[in-house]
Formats: C-alpha cells, structure tokens, sequence
C-alpha cells in the first residue's frame, strides 16, 4: 500500500522546482500550518491573500497573462465557488491557473470519488465536466508529479487542480 | 452626469503608451473604440473580476500602470477586490469605476444600492489611499492628470450615462486569440525591458 504521508516542506519544495513565484491562497485546513504558514515566511515566493477564490482565479490569470508564475491555494469548497472563474477564465480562454485545492475531511487513502462526503465526492467528477487536468496527493510518490504537471499546464497553457487528499505534516 | 465615452476620451489623452488597461463589458466595449492598443486587456463572461484581473497584472509588472475601467455592478460583484487591492497596495494601480446604477448590458435594472452606495466610500473604507468621485465632465477633466500621478492605488468613481453605443462584442473580448495577443504584446515588452518586472 502506498504510503498515506504529505510532507508540507516536500509540497514547498515541489513549488519552487515548478518555478512557482506567487501563492494566492485562501486559508485551507489541511496546508494551513506546514504549507501556507512557512510558505509566507519564505522569500522565495509572494504572497497574495485574497477575500475569495474567484478573485484569487482571476489574479492568477493576470499574472499568467504577463508570463508570471502563479499557483492558487485554497479549500474544496473555495473550488465550488469558484467554478464559474474557472470555466470562464481557465478553461474558456486556455490560460494555466494551477489550483492546490484542499479535501479536508476526505477519507485518507479513500478516493475522492469514494468519499463518504458528497461535497468531497462531487469534485472529481466537476473537474472532469470542465476537462481540467486533476490528481490527488496522497502521499510522496503523488508529491513528485507536481512539478511536471505544472510545467505541463504552461506548456499546453491548460489549467491544473492538485487535489490534497488530506492534512498536511511538516 | 458625464457621457461614458467622453470620459474615456479624456482619460485616453492622458494614458501613456506602456500603460496596461483592463476593462470590462459597457466601459470595454467603449475603450476598445477610442483606444487601440495591444496592451488593452479585456475581461467578460466571469462578471466582477476585473479588478482582481487587474491585480494580478499590476504585481507582474510593477513598473507599468496598470489602469482598471470597472463597472459598478461588476465591481459589487467582487467587493472584496477592493480589500484584497488596498493590502496588497500595488503602486501603480488606478481603479476607475463607471458608475451608471444599472446592469446596462441587461436591460438596464438597477444595481442594489442605486444612488445611495458609495463607491469612493467603500474604497476608502477597504483602504485606498485616494479615492475620488466625479460627475461633472470639466472637473474631471482638470484633475485626471493629477490622479494619473499619484502613488497607487487610486479609485475613482466616474458617475456616467452611456454616450455613443459601441459594438457589443463579446466574440472579440473573450476570445483566446485576443487574450494570446495581449499575452503577447506584454512578452514583447518584457524583452525589451528585462528590468520591468
């Protein structure tokens, strides 16, 4: 079985191999201490915090637009509300937001699509109703592919959800 | 009341050639009209995110103004925009909001709030350093200038009637072909300017 264990220092480290310069980020419970906290204490990114997601979409795009690279940091719920930004901005127009989108209280080592919660469960699905390239991490193996999959979004300037399957250790 | 178009005439005499403008729905359509530029950024279809569009810019490239032609129904949209903006204090960000009280691209209903919210309030509230309100052509006129001057942000509330229909073309603003051409202007730029951002 593949180990359940998401390291915060790994994720951060996976951002800078991205070449990722802002964060924009809403609050989420399973980054907030040993992602987003360290994250804004850490001089190699800018920190954006915003009042809502959709805002924090639209940031991205324009940093994006200006060949800035830019990742949006919030929770599942954040991603729901969202949902008309992204349709609009990320995949309507084509442009790579890349979205680190936490699944708090989703099962760890249960699928999204297999959680018990039916706002958990639905997000799959959803992603793949906008066609937005989407994996869940789980453990160190899922880390890894985070910086590929950002450079992938910028080469084909196509959106990305990065889903955290659960709470994040140091 | 000023005419929407004869606002944005004047404020196109007073915008410099790298400057950067996003605008939205009615006051898009209008500049793209009275001023063509590849750096004009438009943004329809996800109402309300003008201004965040606009942040996003003004932090990548902080040595250009960044000017934002915002509605007032989009921007009661994205309220919040106006805190994000005025902690984040980006320099070189001047928001202008066309104020007209109705949702004009859809049959003109009033906004919630019609002739009783204050815009320049609420910046002023969020934070903004300056915010400024006009409805008299000249006055506007004379003090544009000096606004354009000021360390951002800066919020102005232009209080307007539509002035000379312009084409509602959605098709152009929200098309990937002109958000790739304004994508591509400011590479240009930057190559020019490594330093600019």
């Amino acid at each position: 079985m593949a180990e359940l264990e998401l390291s915060g220092r790994a994720i951060i480290d996976a951002l800078k191999k991205a070449r990722i310069e802002f964060v924009v980020a809403l609050p989420d419970a399973t980054m907030s201490e040993h992602v987003l906290w360290p994250l804004s204490k850490d001089k190699d990114f800018k920190l954006v915090r915003v009042c809502k997601e959709d805002e924090g979409i639209s940031i991205c795009a324009g940093m994006t637009s200006c060949k800035r690279r830019a990742v949006m940091l919030m929770q599942y719920t954040g991603f729901l509300d969202s949902i008309n930004a992204i349709r609009a901005i990320a995949v309507e127009l084509a442009m790579p937001i890349c979205m680190l989108v936490g699944m708090l209280s989703k099962e760890p080592g249960v699928p999204v699509v297999r959680s018990k919660l039916y706002s958990v469960r639905i997000v799959e699905p959803i992603l793949g109703a906008l066609g937005v390239d989407n994996f869940c991490m789980e453990g160190p193996d899922d880390i890894a592919l985070l910086p590929p999959a950002i450079d992938r979004a910028y080469a084909r300037s196509l959106p990305l959800a990065a889903l955290v399957g659960h709470r994040v250790n140091p | 009341m000023m005419k929407r178009d004869e606002c944005l005439k004047i404020l196109n005499k007073h915008r410099t050639d790298d400057a950067i403008v996003v605008a939205v729905y009615n006051a898009g359509f209008d500049w793209r009209r009275i001023s063509q530029s590849p750096l004009n950024y438009y943004t329809v279809g996800a109402m309300g995110q003008g201004s965040s569009h606009a942040l996003g810019i003004a932090l990548a490239m902080p040595d250009h103004k960044v000017i934002v032609l915002d509605g007032d129904g989009s921007l009661l949209m994205n309220l919040g925009s106006l805190v994000t903006v005025a902690s984040t204090a980006p320099s070189n960000y001047y928001h202008f909001v066309c104020e007209n009280g109705g949702y004009e691209a859809n049959g003109s209903h009033p906004i919630p709030g019609q002739g009783t919210v204050s815009f320049a309030g609420h910046a002023r509230a969020a934070g903004y350093p300056h915010a400024f309100e006009f409805d008299d052509l000249g006055k506007f006129e004379a003090e544009i200038g000096r606004i354009l001057s000021l360390t951002g942000p800066v919020f102005t509330t232009l209080k307007v009637v539509p002035g000379v229909k312009a084409p509602h073309d959605f098709e152009f603003a929200n098309s990937r072909e002109t958000h790739r051409a304004f994508a591509a202007a400011v590479a240009e730029v930057i190559a020019r300017e490594p330093r600019a951002r």
